[in-house]
């Protein structure tokens, strides 16, 4: 494995349930969450709405504090770092978002916008800075002349090349896109992919990409990562994953999303799952065990580690564990 | 399948402008189609290319200073265009049943679901209101909520996403309408109660033999869904072919660009992303011919001289492109 750029492990993170005083039990939104990301690679982070891949972003660029675990950037602890090298770790990891507009500043230019981080980390003159959002402008498919222009003049998939300029006016190492695409026409979706794949090509970036949307995550990921309730339960090269699925929520999730072709899927053939994402009653049990088409005992007994089933390819599953499967007959 | 038969609604060249006559813009821009009783018509295009205004003019829903100048809508041969306003209200929910993206801002957040379907029900049937109420609890029972005749006492905020959109099309199909138009219903799901949904909506058009008009810019989607697919850019349609042809053997520049940039984006890491250069156009001031022409590889100068009619290719399947004509005759 190429060297690490960024670890998280053990990385935690509850949410008080409404109206409970502290101490009450709340809501696990990340659990025990661990990965590496490598330079240069692609990982994509998949899951239904709740699953806590938004929590977990936030978690990785230390716009949340965390209850418990780590996270790494080049070896030192980012969310435990001291104030001011907190402060020069954030350069380095940078995020872009799904409302590409209501993330720039409408009072700004799109130049004041684009030189905004660089302005609050103190770097370069003025001059430097406009220099700089010219430059940028230009390499993400919009004219220098656009900086004079304001947010709200530009169509949502402009508007993401430019919320994608300011993410890498500070020369991140990584940068995350929280369903950066999910909110355009397809025609632009492919036109934004395509430079998110050169600018990684040119500046040798890793990405984190979350999405809900299975397809963009299996064409740019090297890795996917599967959450279901706060928990990874699957994580492995995207080929495997997406060929050999080993969690029976990763199989189902695959199933359910309709081809483009009919000769290869019709309504009749798309894969339904019981009920909802909800915790499940007894806290011990596998969080999918109350949907699962494939439970059996041990899964109601113990939440089932991640555990490696094929190289580079961990999922959480006593389907995998022999030893369970003689347990339970 | 034979054209004339189990039809419908027909949708004449209809013209849907928005805003004043200079700075309006047509959206909607001389559609025309029909629909057939038993099947599924996807009505597919990106944002702007004015689907859900088709969909809004049929039920007469567009709003002034919009307003529909031209075109007929025939339902059993009477054009809904003409009718009186409280002629439309028998139609709407009786005839048609509509569905819309965001369930939470078609229902009343102020009133329970039962009354919402109860409601429906009361408007087109002559039937006391504890029978409405009853029927209501049948219809939450036949969309698969679960516990229906202690859920009808809830409000619209007490179901998630999923239950909302079956909430909705229960009111949909409450009095069995012969067409069901459903606008984006599964766009804002997650892709496991997407499945559901639209399993659900396919039954029930199957049990109802009704017409469904299913609008939407996911092409996943529309392969699984449709029988017949429209594909719209820019206020007019540009293909039309049964769901076969359509994905296997597109005519329309436009309709092969959108299916290799899903391909791309889909299947192979090892293909490049071939993405559509360039934007739609601004329907304020469209450009002249083909409205797809300034985007097109292929586009020669007549493209950009002259508009490009939908003609038929081959039984059932039209294309709006001289040189896709062409290209069908060589062929």
């Amino acid at each position: 494995m190429p060297e690490a750029m960024l670890e998280v492990a053990g990385l935690s993170k509850s949410f008080a349930g409404r109206g409970s005083r502290s101490g009450a039990a709340g809501v696990k939104a990340v659990d025990d969450v661990h990965f590496t990301l490598a330079r240069g690679e692609t990982l994509g982070l998949v899951g239904e709405s709740g699953c806590g891949k938004s929590t977990l972003s936030r978690l990785v660029l230390s716009l949340l504090d965390a209850d418990a675990g780590s996270v790494r950037l080049g070896g030192t602890d980012f969310a435990h770092a001291p104030r001011r090298q907190k402060r020069a770790m954030r350069q380095r990891i940078q995020i872009v978002f799904q409302d590409a507009l209501s993330s720039l500043n409408p009072r700004m230019t799109v130049g004041v916008n684009i030189a905004e981080p660089m302005r609050l980390q103190g770097i370069g003159s003025p001059a430097a800075r406009r220099a700089e959002a010219r430059r940028l402008l230009a390499r993400v498919g919009l004219q220098a002349e656009d900086e004079h222009r304001y947010p709200h003049e530009f169509s949502g998939g402009q508007c993401q090349r430019i919320a994608i300029a300011r993410a890498l006016v500070l020369k991140p190492e990584i940068i995350v896109f929280d369903e950066a695409v999910s909110a355009l026409d397809v025609s632009i979706r492919a036109q934004i992919l395509r430079l998110i794949l050169d600018l990684q090509q040119q500046f040798g970036l890793s990405y984190i990409f979350i999405s809900h949307d299975l397809g963009v995550i299996k064409r740019i990921c090297d890795r996917i990562a599967v959450m279901y309730l706060g928990r990874i339960v699957e994580i492995g090269s995207s080929d495997s994953v997406c060929r050999a699925p080993r969690h029976p929520y990763t199989e189902a999730l695959l199933r359910a999303i309709p081809i483009a072709d009919p000769r290869r899927m019709r309504v009749e053939d798309l894969g339904l799952i019981e009920g909802d994402a909800v915790e499940p009653a007894k806290a011990a049990a596998c969080p999918f065990e109350p949907r699962c088409p494939k439970r059996f005992a041990p899964c109601g007994e113990a939440p089932p580690p991640l555990v490696e089933v094929a190289p580079f390819h961990q999922a959480a599953c006593y389907l995998n564990d022999p030893e369970a499967q003689g347990r339970s007959s | 399948m034979s054209e004339g038969r189990d039809r419908i609604l027909s949708v004449e060249n209809i013209r849907t402008r928005f805003g004043g006559d200079r700075a309006g813009a047509t959206v909607v821009d001389g559609v025309s189609f029909t629909l057939r009783r038993g099947l599924t018509t996807a009505l597919v295009g990106e944002s702007g290319s004015g689907k859900s205004a088709t969909a809004l003019s049929i039920m007469r829903l567009i709003d002034p200073p919009g307003r529909i100048p031209s075109g007929r809508v025939l339902l059993d041969g009477v054009d809904l265009l003409k009718m009186s306003e409280r002629e439309m209200e028998a139609v709407r929910g009786a005839r048609i049943g509509m569905i819309f993206q965001d369930p939470l801002t078609s229902l009343n957040p102020a009133l329970t679901i039962g009354r919402q379907i109860a409601e429906t029900i009361l408007a087109h049937r002559d039937v006391t209101s504890a029978e409405a109420q009853r029927q209501a609890i049948e219809l939450l029972i036949r969309v698969g909520v679960q516990d229906a005749a202690r859920r009808i006492r809830d409000y619209p905020h007490h179901f998630s996403g999923g239950m909302r959109q079956r909430v909705l099309i229960a009111a949909a199909i409450s009095c069995s309408p012969s067409i069901i138009i459903a606008d984006e219903p599964t766009t804002a799901l997650d892709v496991t109660v997407q499945a559901k949904i639209l399993r659900l909506l396919h039954n029930l058009q199957k049990e109802m033999q009704a017409s469904l008009l299913l609008i939407t810019h996911d092409l996943g989607v529309v392969a699984s869904m449709a029988d017949e697919v429209l594909v719209m850019y820019a206020g007019r349609i540009v293909e039309r072919a049964d769901v076969d042809t359509l994905f296997h053997r597109p005519r329309h520049p436009y309709t092969k660009a959108l299916l290799e940039c899903v391909g791309g984006i889909e299947d192979d890491r090892n293909v490049p992303l071939e993405p559509i250069a360039g934007a739609a156009p601004d329907l304020r001031n469209p450009p002249k011919g083909c409205r797809f022409a300034p985007r097109c590889k292929m586009a020669r100068d007549i493209c950009r001289a002259q508009d490009q009619p939908l003609l038929p290719v081959a039984d059932g399947h039209e294309v709006a492109c001289m040189l896709a004509q062409a290209e069908a005759v060589d062929a």
